[in-house]
């Protein structure tokens, strides 16, 4: 443990040392007149570590991710007959627990077969770091004696450490784009294999969702049996019940406290109200959710049996009304952007002809600024399909197939949640449904931004 | 700026439309304009003339209160549209502005078709009853700006599809179309090329048979063209006004004689 802290250390250090060794060498090769080299010794500096450390570094990199695997293979090669003669299903957990092992960690009094592969988890280990090292070692010193080289009053280092700093800038936007793709697979892949198990259809389609009484026995035919309790109608129905009030409540307020911040307000009151809308958007959703759940959810149930209507303690309205105010900020700050941009210019010509300040707002700016707007709303629609939090706390948990929102209803992000919390065997049908839940909720979401986003595009190519 | 037309004015004794008494203009603590006595006269074209920031603009949008719409701007003193003071409480702004029309430096359609465009003020204004009438005024409005020969057939396009001279000329439709009594011009010239300047200072002499219109205007030659009477403004202040032709041949004070030569400005 404290070896892995070591290493990074060293690093520094050697990068520091050979910088200095490059700089001064620049700077000894010019007779200390500066002016006569091609570039300033710091990308001398800087090129000679680059040369010297990089290959070395690209090649730890590759090892930290590559070794788990290879020293599997290695383990399992070795281990031979004795290994595949381990139930299929136990075979990952044998490794994990070798491995664990080879790193003094012990379960209890380990088998014979464990010891040995946790020796030969720890002889892989061993072997490998050497040459991993001696290999490093030998890469930093031919780097540093091809790159010591290379210095000379012409040599264009500036240049290189050009080049080399788009090479990390490139390596990060891919780091960003693979993880992505590699979630959008694996969604995908997970998926599939639910779709194995229950009808891509029934899923769709069915109308009824309780994955909890869906278990897999020993039997083949268990889990088709079991297939008509993963209908996600009741949860998409629940998910568009509750956006659909979040929505409507975020839609006019949001809007309207957009037009008043842009239009209306006095600098003053501006510089003060919208930070203070923006704080909405700041605070954290599991507050949001039990104030839900302690506050607005009671008062409804209290309201509406004053009035002789049954509302349940866990209910889409109180769930949906929170959301809705969680995402003022977004449809407000995001209209209030687009108002803005409404040239001043249009302002004018309408007043000048005169129009009155809310005409000149419903008939000229909002017509102008309804792209933005839109898209804005689209945003704040894919926020509110995917907030998880409030309706954790106070939707409920029972899919029920139901528009009226004083009803308890679920959403596919809470039944993600109820789905994956407690013990779990990863590869039952029950589980895998978290992934097609979330691969529906990702398209979703994907559309909604698409479009928001081609729509913004089509507002800008107007006014820029 | 024909020479009949000018000998025409002589003939007509001149109709004050506006009077400016006495007007300072203040934005905050700076004040832009210094008593201001100035008189707009009826069926005439006024130019008011004078090097950047000399409070040309900013008197041109006193006159149908545009400047209402910044905070910091106070006005004081007296200005009347017909007799009747245009700061007065009773006053309706909104109805004011549709009397005084407006038309700025940078041509702003609406992002409308070329028609709702010229329809928008008759009907925010309600002065039409059937979609004939509008017809007829957007129609009558286009042809008067000159715009109608080019757009007739694409009426229904966005008016920010045209080029610059066209949205200056659907501009001026646009201000006509409610039929106001005076319209002020903004530079509107200045983001146009020479030909467009030319089709749209036609226009303008034209206009004066029924509008009484105030320009402000960087080009001293485009006042002279243009306008019957001319007010040279600077730092602020009225330094001289008068008759185009006496403020271009035979201007009085020396300010005048150095901005029209290009000494100052």
């Amino acid at each position: 443990m404290i070896q892995s802290l070591y290493i990074p250390l060293l690093f520094l250090v050697l990068a520091i040392g050979i910088f200095l060794i490059g700089r001064s060498r620049a700077i000894s090769i010019c007779n200390g007149q500066i002016i006569e080299l091609h570039s300033k010794p710091a990308f001398h500096g800087s090129y000679l570590m680059l040369y010297a450390l990089a290959p070395a570094l690209i090649l730890s990199l590759i090892w930290l991710f590559s070794s788990h695997y290879l020293s599997e293979i290695y383990v399992v090669s070795k281990l031979g007959e004795s290994f595949t003669s381990i139930p299929a299903a136990e075979q990952t957990s044998f490794l994990r627990q070798a491995r664990a092992l080879a790193n003094d960690v012990s379960f209890g009094e380990p088998s014979d077969l464990l010891k040995q592969a946790s020796l030969l988890f720890a002889n892989f280990a061993n072997l490998t770091n050497k040459i991993i090292a001696i290999t490093s070692a030998s890469l930093i010193l031919i780097g540093l004696w091809f790159g010591y080289k290379n210095i000379s009053l012409r040599l264009r280092a500036r240049q290189f450490v050009e080049r080399s700093i788009m090479v990390l800038l490139i390596s990060a936007s891919v780091v960003a784009i693979l993880t992505t793709i590699g979630i959008v697979f694996s969604l995908i892949f997970e998926s599939y294999r639910f779709f194995e198990k229950v009808p891509f259809l029934d899923f769709l389609f069915g109308l009824n969702w309780s994955p909890q009484s869906a278990f897999e026995g020993a039997g083949e035919l268990a889990s088709t049996r079991n297939s008509e309790v993963f209908g996600a109608i009741p949860v998409f129905a629940g998910t568009l019940l509750i956006t659909l009030i979040a929505i409507s409540i975020a839609a006019p307020i949001g809007l309207m406290s957009a037009i008043y911040l842009s239009d209306y307000a006095s600098l003053r009151i501006r510089a003060f109200a919208k930070p203070l809308l923006e704080v909405l958007a700041g605070i954290p959703t599991v507050v949001y959710g039990f104030f839900a759940a302690l506050s607005v959810a009671p008062f409804l149930r209290g309201a509406g049996e004053n009035v002789g209507l049954v509302i349940s303690s866990e209910s889409a309205m109180a769930a949906g009304f929170v959301m809705g105010i969680m995402i003022i900020p977004f449809v407000s700050s995001l209209s209030d952007d687009v108002i803005n941009a409404v040239p001043q210019s249009l302002r004018d010509g309408s007043s000048a002809l005169g129009a009155t300040k809310s005409e000149t707002i419903v008939k000229v700016v909002l017509p102008a600024a309804l792209p933005g707007i839109v898209s804005a709303l689209m945003l704040a629609i894919s926020r509110a399909i995917g907030e998880t939090m409030i309706v954790v706390m106070a939707a409920g948990m029972a899919a029920k197939l139901t528009m009226n929102p004083f009803e308890a209803v679920t959403t596919v992000t809470v039944q993600i949640v109820t789905l994956l919390v407690g013990d779990q065997e990863f590869d039952s049908a029950k589980t895998l449904a978290v992934f097609a839940l979330g691969l529906v909720l990702f398209c979703v979401t994907l559309t909604l931004n698409i479009i928001a986003l081609s729509v913004i595009k089509k507002y800008r190519e107007q006014y820029d | 700026m024909s020479k009949k037309a000018k000998q025409e004015n002589t003939k007509i004794a001149p109709q004050v439309k506006i009077k400016g008494r006495n007007v300072d203009v203040f934005y905050g603590d700076k004040q832009a304009l210094f008593d201001i006595n100035l008189d707009i006269e009826r069926n005439q074209v006024t130019s008011l003339i004078g090097p950047s920031g000399c409070g040309k603009s900013t008197f041109l949008r006193c006159l149908n209160r545009m400047n209402d719409t910044i905070d910091i701007c106070k006005i004081t003193g007296s200005i009347t549209l017909d007799g009747q003071d245009i700061y007065d409480k009773e006053i309706d702004v909104v109805e004011l502005r549709a009397r005084v029309g407006m038309v700025f430096q940078k041509p702003n359609p609406f992002p409308k078709s070329i028609y709702e465009n010229v329809a928008y003020g008759p009907r925010i204004h309600g002065m039409t009853s059937s979609k004939e009438e509008l017809d007829k005024i957007v129609l009558k409005s286009l042809k008067r700006a000159g715009l109608f020969e080019e757009v007739k057939d694409r009426l229904d396009e966005s008016g920010t599809s045209l080029s610059g001279g066209q949205q200056q000329r659907l501009c001026i439709a646009r201000a006509i179309a409610t039929r106001p009594e005076v319209l002020l011009m903004d530079e509107p010239c200045s983001a146009l090329d020479p030909i467009a300047t030319a089709i749209i200072e036609e226009l303008i002499d034209e206009l004066r048979e029924k509008f009484t219109i105030v320009i402000v205007t960087h080009s001293m030659q485009q006042a002279a063209r243009v306008s019957q009477k001319t007010a040279f403004f600077h730092l602020g202040k009225l330094i001289e006004e008068g008759a185009t032709d006496d403020i271009f041949t035979n201007p009085r004070n020396q300010k005048t004689q150095d901005y029209i030569t290009g000494r100052i400005g």
